[in-house]
């Protein structure tokens, strides 16, 4: 087998290979940086349609939850060619839209014409000199626009522009077990400070009972949103500000602190098995998003009627307004590539605001006026210890809007990752805060982000 | 094949004029025989292995505009904060993985050959069970098995220390949580291959051995494991690159525990991400060129130690 004559092969091709990296070396002057255009892209150019087609049929992405929004609307438009494909609606920090649309891209076809994307799709669907959401400030009547609630549009915003409609609103309030409190003789808290006093009362006279937890991924949501710390505040398509030391964040983590000693936050995650078997019983308060009340109350722990109450979100006493933070808050978009793009938008525009279907979504409608036929029905249902609506209602224009969550990062996996392992071995939010500072950096510089 | 590969190569090697003697037109005609045997596996070879590799190659020295940047991309990953922690996972997994994968699997391969001749067919196909899950619901199994609530095993979790899911997937424990996922649903399939290989020992040479005063340790030391070598090497190799590549683990255990796990945690995971959440296939292809070389440098460094490849001897 070994011969001179075969010997000299891997010589050769060796040389060959040392000779071509050499060369590929030499003629390396390209720039390997992916971000090389820089963070200040070209802004997006006026926006012009694809050749319309006014009876071709459109085709609409959706999560499992929403096939129930294309059904609903077929039922109502029989005439309307409509086709609906069920994809993993980004669950997850699923980048599965990125991936597809890229792709189309690439093959100039394919594109879906209205999409269920997740919240890190706004980062790249409404960026670029030809972005991928169509704007929709001259395809949807003035008007409509109008009927959001205030702020609602502002996360699909971007230069001006208005790139996708608000399907529901995430808006935290704070719940609590009306039975319980009742029965233990408190009050229910108005404040931060009050929640902190009575967390602590609770770990003296009633050990193991909650007053919140900060073992799920959603908690910077909640606590550091509403305590408006600028943990992630876009100043440009690609330049965001992360500052963990200013004094609204670690407000909120001295108030965690002595609580988490105390034994009356939880720090196990909401759905873990775990913390429903042996925690979720024994919840008092809990603050958190509008739809806890059915899906994390009624459906996850099957707390029993009349028991669950909500409350107006906490504020600290220093602050002059309430602001509060959200968990969640779908939306659609419209393709630019769409060539029915009226069908598209009747489509995108009655499901977040045809009254009869509002009121049977599970979560609470970004649309005003369709707020109150949902409260109504989630009234009507009976399961609330009080009457949710106007509680719900004041606190859905609070959401503080400088939190970016149209990032292409997720603040979620980041806490989920660096926090929630700490904290469960027993550290404070305290001495965590320089290290999840860095684990956002890191995680924003590394995906083109100029952080400042 | 698996049982009587060895010996068939040794008895051929051993009698080089049997060899020698055959017809010359018969070689040239099994040889195309050959060929076309292999071709099936050739062109999908080269399809879906060469290709797609050359592909990466290409693109780990080109930018998304086409243009070449030399060591450009290499560079670029080296400097990510991720490159050295993804690494060391894997590396510390690895080391875990291939030596529990080298001692248990053989002695386990050693015992049910020698010591439990009456019940190693059941013995072996229980072993073997696992590995006949598909890998995504082998994984699923250990999720349930992990959390101290659910799992059957959960008094021993507790005993441990571990009163939820959350401390039982700490950062610390993931290495080892992964190791004995892979060796769970990955050893079973080479304990019955390395029994093979045992049977493929000619029973002349145990016999021989044994007629000397060898005793079943003895003969497992200085008989069995020199013959087994290749298949160990074998073994080493295809368990490394399989290892290095982890990804259905941490990705789906991370998924499980609701982000716990880095959805960065080793190299095809961080790949992953610099492909599908940046957007940079370029420099994603230079971690799959970093994990190409690495295997292959380790697969090299096996074969030739455990002379694989050599026929003369074994």
């Amino acid at each position: 087998m070994i011969t001179p004559s075969t010997r000299t092969g891997p010589r050769r091709a060796r040389a060959l290979v040392a000779v071509m990296t050499a060369a590929s070396l030499i003629t390396a002057c390209a720039d390997a940086d992916p971000n090389r255009d820089g963070a200040q892209r070209a802004a997006a150019g006026p926006f012009s349609p694809a050749p319309q087609d006014p009876s071709s049929e459109i085709t609409v992405w959706v999560d499992a939850t929403r096939t129930a929004a294309v059904e609903a609307y077929r039922e109502a438009h029989p005439e309307v060619k409509i086709k609906a494909v069920t994809y993993s609606g980004g669950a997850n920090g699923s980048t599965e839209l990125r991936t597809k649309v890229e792709l189309f891209n690439r093959t100039g076809e394919g594109w879906p014409d209205v999409v269920w994307p997740n919240v890190q799709d706004l980062a790249w669907a409404t960026t670029g000199a030809t972005p991928f959401a169509a704007p929709l400030d001259t395809l949807v009547d003035r008007s409509v626009l109008d009927g959001y609630v205030k702020g609602a549009l502002d996360q699909c915003t971007v230069g001006g522009k208005v790139y996708c409609l608000r399907n529901d609103l995430a808006q935290n309030v704070l719940w609590y077990n009306k039975k319980l409190m009742d029965q233990f003789g408190y009050q229910v808290p108005t404040t931060w400070e009050q929640w902190q006093q009575l967390g602590l009362r609770v770990g003296r006279e009633h050990p193991g009972y909650l007053v919140g937890e900060v073992g799920s991924p959603t908690t910077p949501h909640i606590y550091f949103w509403g305590s408006q710390c600028p943990a992630s505040v876009l100043t440009g398509d690609k330049t965001v500000t992360v500052d963990l030391r200013d004094p609204t964040c670690t407000r909120m983590a001295q108030l965690l602190d002595p609580l988490l000693s105390a034994g009356a936050l939880g720090t196990r995650n909401k759905w873990d098995t775990g913390f429903i078997k042996e925690q979720a019983a024994k919840i008092l308060m809990m603050p958190g998003p509008a739809w806890y009340g059915q899906a994390l109350f009624n459906a996850g722990y099957h707390t029993p009627q009349g028991e669950i109450a909500a409350a107006a979100p906490l504020k600290f006493a220093a602050d002059a307004e309430t602001w509060t933070g959200a968990v969640g808050g779908g939306m659609w978009f419209i393709s630019s590539h769409s060539r029915n793009l009226k069908a598209a938008v009747d489509f995108a525009t009655w499901v977040t605001t045809d009254p009869g279907y509002t009121a049977t979504a599970a979560t609470y409608p970004a649309y005003g006026p369709a707020a109150t036929g949902w409260l109504a029905a989630q009234q009507a249902s009976g399961y609330y210890a009080n009457d949710i609506g106007p509680v719900l209602q004041q606190a859905a224009p609070r959401i503080w809007t400088k939190w970016a969550v149209s990032t292409l990062y997720s603040q979620e996996a980041i806490y989920a990752a660096t926090m929630v392992p700490a904290l469960s071995s027993g550290k404070s939010v305290s001495s965590q805060m320089d290290v999840w500072q860095q684990a956002i950096v890191n995680k924003a510089t590394a995906l083109g982000y100029k952080v400042n | 094949m698996v049982a009587t590969g060895t010996p068939q190569a040794r008895v051929g090697a051993s009698r080089p004029g049997i060899r020698a003697a055959k017809p010359r037109g018969r070689r040239v005609g099994s040889g195309r025989v050959g060929y076309l045997f292999v071709a099936g596996y050739t062109i999908l070879l080269l399809l879906f292995g060469v290709a797609p590799v050359a592909y990466a190659l290409w693109l780990s020295v080109t930018n998304s505009s086409g243009q070449l940047v030399g060591l450009g991309n290499f560079t670029r990953v080296f400097a990510d904060y991720r490159f050295g922690p993804v690494f060391a996972h894997i590396g510390l997994y690895l080391v875990l993985w291939l030596i529990s994968l080298m001692v248990l699997v053989v002695t386990l391969a050693l015992m049910l050959h020698g010591r439990l001749k009456r019940t190693s067919a059941v013995v072996r196909f229980l072993c073997y069970l696992p590995g006949a899950f598909a890998g995504a619901s082998s994984v699923l199994i250990w999720l349930i098995l992990l959390d101290p609530v659910a799992s059957p095993i959960g008094p021993v979790l507790r005993a441990v220390g571990w009163s939820s899911a959350a401390q039982v997937v700490a950062p610390e424990n993931l290495p080892v949580i992964f190791m004995i996922i892979a060796f769970w649903t990955g050893a079973g399939s080479w304990i019955v291959i390395m029994y093979g290989a045992l049977n493929g020992i000619p029973h002349e040479v145990i016999e021989a051995a044994r007629i000397d005063g060898a005793g079943a340790l003895q003969i497992a030391l200085r008989i069995q494991l020199p013959m087994l070598r290749k298949w160990i090497a074998y073994m080493l190799i295809l368990a490394f690159a399989g290892g290095a590549q982890l990804f259905v683990e941490p990705q789906l255990v991370g998924t499980a525990s609701f982000g716990q796990v880095p959805d960065d945690w080793s190299p095809n995971q961080l790949s992953y991400q610099y492909a599908f959440v940046a957007a940079d296939f370029n420099g994603a292809a230079a971690i799959a060129v970093v994990l190409l070389v690495l295997s292959l440098g380790c697969a090299a460094a096996a074969v030739f130690k455990a002379g694989l490849f050599e026929r003369g001897h074994s």
